[in-house]
């Protein structure tokens, strides 16, 4: 299986090149997708682009889908933790 | 930069695949439109281990072998539109497309009801959970609780224990009596004879709960347990995941900024479209759930019917008014038969958080009656789903109905906004004027 390597909070992660974003993150420990307005641990909920519950930092830009977007190589995706 | 097509079509799952073919198979030039980078839509979605449904590599495998073939433009979200015209939001900046005749075919989404905990990560849609799962998610070993409503329950159960997934139950908030019911119409369908007896098979060893409901979710930094509701009794279920959804709601937000006129269906808007598929707007048509919630079936007829027409072939698409009726039959079959227990609208607690994107709780929404009116003074639904999520699920409770959409039609970075030099975004006011 062909597979990525990309950067996740700083840690290289191997994935298979099919997999999107949001399925990267959900390998590693990394605790949330991102923080709610006041604090709460957030992760993928409708997992179709509806709920943007997903949203985190790709390649410096913010607020990007993570279930919308196919994983790429050297891609830097940090979650809003 | 704007690209022109003779027929456009919004939506690369089963209705849009069939309408772009259809409408290349007259010749016309078509731009197949869609936010995902793959075509299938949600229920033909690509699974990252498993491959393509066979059915859905047919469907796209024919887009491309018409006689004049469907230009594929994935990961184009469309943000804005005005008459003749979408402005689409892709990775690469604004990109602008100009069509003779639409087609919208944006199919739908999942209804998602607060309850305690339901904010907590973990939890997630029924048909969430499949998609994430078929998009590379981990869910081997993992115990999974499934509930809601519908035959989502199970296509998500089976596809999650193909994964690997530990299915610990299917709790299925209809009666066993409503289910009973609902089995023994299916025999009109042969097709989904056959696709339940083989989920039936894939799932035999699962416990199969009716007239059941999980009630909260506990958990600190994600979920590991729920608490289910069957019958009188209460019970405690550890887990790893709950993937839980009470159904399909329309994307109506395009036909909407369009000024497609719209019907209802319970609480929530479907376009309004004639037997040909056309909406109350010249050159544009709509097809599969967007008009309405009747399955696979009645998406495919209906794409092929808006695509035939679309290209000007009213014979072709005449055609295929019987298949049409008996299709759309099965949606009023599953309104019937997966009603929602009232009870599942007052799951949600005062201090439960309504807006997800906002934390704005049950609570705070108190003395509102109108979702304009919440929304300036709490915030509802100002965030980033722009209320997809709170303001279907408060319409549904019966609290307010929904608002309509505002511009941008989904969140659009700036830059997108200012690439789009001419002509500007249509001033629209923000939209609430309930019909």
């Amino acid at each position: 299986m062909n597979t990525v390597n990309l950067s996740i909070n700083g840690h290289a992660v191997t994935v298979p090149a099919t997999a999107s974003v949001a399925a990267a993150i959900a390998t590693t420990p990394a605790a949330c997708f991102r923080r709610s307005v006041n604090g709460q641990p957030r992760a993928a909920l409708c997992g179709m682009g509806v709920c943007f519950e997903c949203r985190v930092r790709i390649d410096g830009n913010p607020h990007v889908r993570a279930c919308m977007t196919p994983v790429g190589e050297g891609m830097q995706v940090h979650t809003d933790d | 930069m704007t690209e022109h097509y003779d027929v456009l079509v919004v939506g690369a799952g089963p209705a849009g695949l069939a309408a772009a073919q259809a409408a290349a198979s007259h010749g016309a030039r078509v731009g197949l439109v869609d936010a995902q980078a793959r075509q299938g839509g949600q229920v033909w979605r690509h699974d990252a281990v498993h491959g393509t449904p066979r059915a859905a590599s047919r469907a796209i495998n024919a887009s491309v072998g018409t006689r004049v073939p469907v230009t594929w433009l994935a990961r184009h979200q469309v943000i804005a539109a005005q008459s003749q015209r979408l402005c689409a939001e892709t990775p690469l900046g604004a990109v602008e497309l100009s069509f003779g005749r639409l087609v919208i075919a944006t199919g739908a989404r999942e209804l998602l009801l607060p309850f305690p905990g339901w904010t907590l990560p973990g939890v997630t849609g029924a048909g969430g959970l499949q998609a994430l799962a078929k998009q590379g998610w981990p869910v081997r070993g993992k115990r999974v609780v499934v509930a809601g409503s519908g035959p989502l329950l199970w296509a998500a159960a089976a596809s999650l224990r193909r994964h690997g997934a530990r299915v610990l139950g299917i709790h299925e908030q209809a009666s066993a009596a409503a289910m009973r019911a609902f089995a023994l119409q299916l025999w009109r369908w042969p097709g989904r004879v056959a696709q339940a007896l083989q989920l039936r098979a894939a799932l035999h060893d699962v416990a199969h709960h009716c007239g059941s409901f999980v009630r909260r979710a506990d958990g600190d930094a994600a979920v590991t347990s729920v608490q289910v509701t069957s019958g009188g009794t209460s019970m405690r279920v550890d887990c790893d995941l709950l993937a839980v959804g009470h159904g399909l709601v329309p994307n109506v937000a395009l036909a909407g900024m369009l000024g497609c006129a719209m019907d209802r269906d319970g609480a929530h808007p479907v376009v309004q479209v004639d037997e040909l598929l056309r909406t109350s707007v010249a050159n544009i048509h709509a097809a599969g759930e967007s008009c309405g919630i009747a399955g696979l079936s009645a998406a495919r007829i209906e794409g092929r019917i808006a695509g035939h027409m679309a290209a000007g072939a009213t014979a072709a698409a005449t055609s295929l008014l019987r298949q049409r009726r008996h299709a759309r039959r099965f949606g009023e079959l599953l309104e019937r038969h997966f009603a929602l227990d009232p009870r599942l609208y007052a799951l949600a607690e005062h201090d439960t958080i309504i807006c997800r994107c906002e934390d704005v709780t049950l609570g705070a929404l108190d003395g509102y009656t109108d979702a304009r009116t919440a929304r300036l003074a709490t915030r509802c639904g100002m965030g980033a789903c722009q209320g997809r999520v709170c303001g279907t699920a408060l319409a549904q409770m019966g609290r307010f109905p929904r608002s309509d959409c505002r511009l941008p039609i989904f969140p659009a970075r700036l830059a997108t906004l200012a690439d789009r030099a001419s002509p500007p975004l249509p001033s629209r006011d923000s939209g609430d004027n309930h019909p």
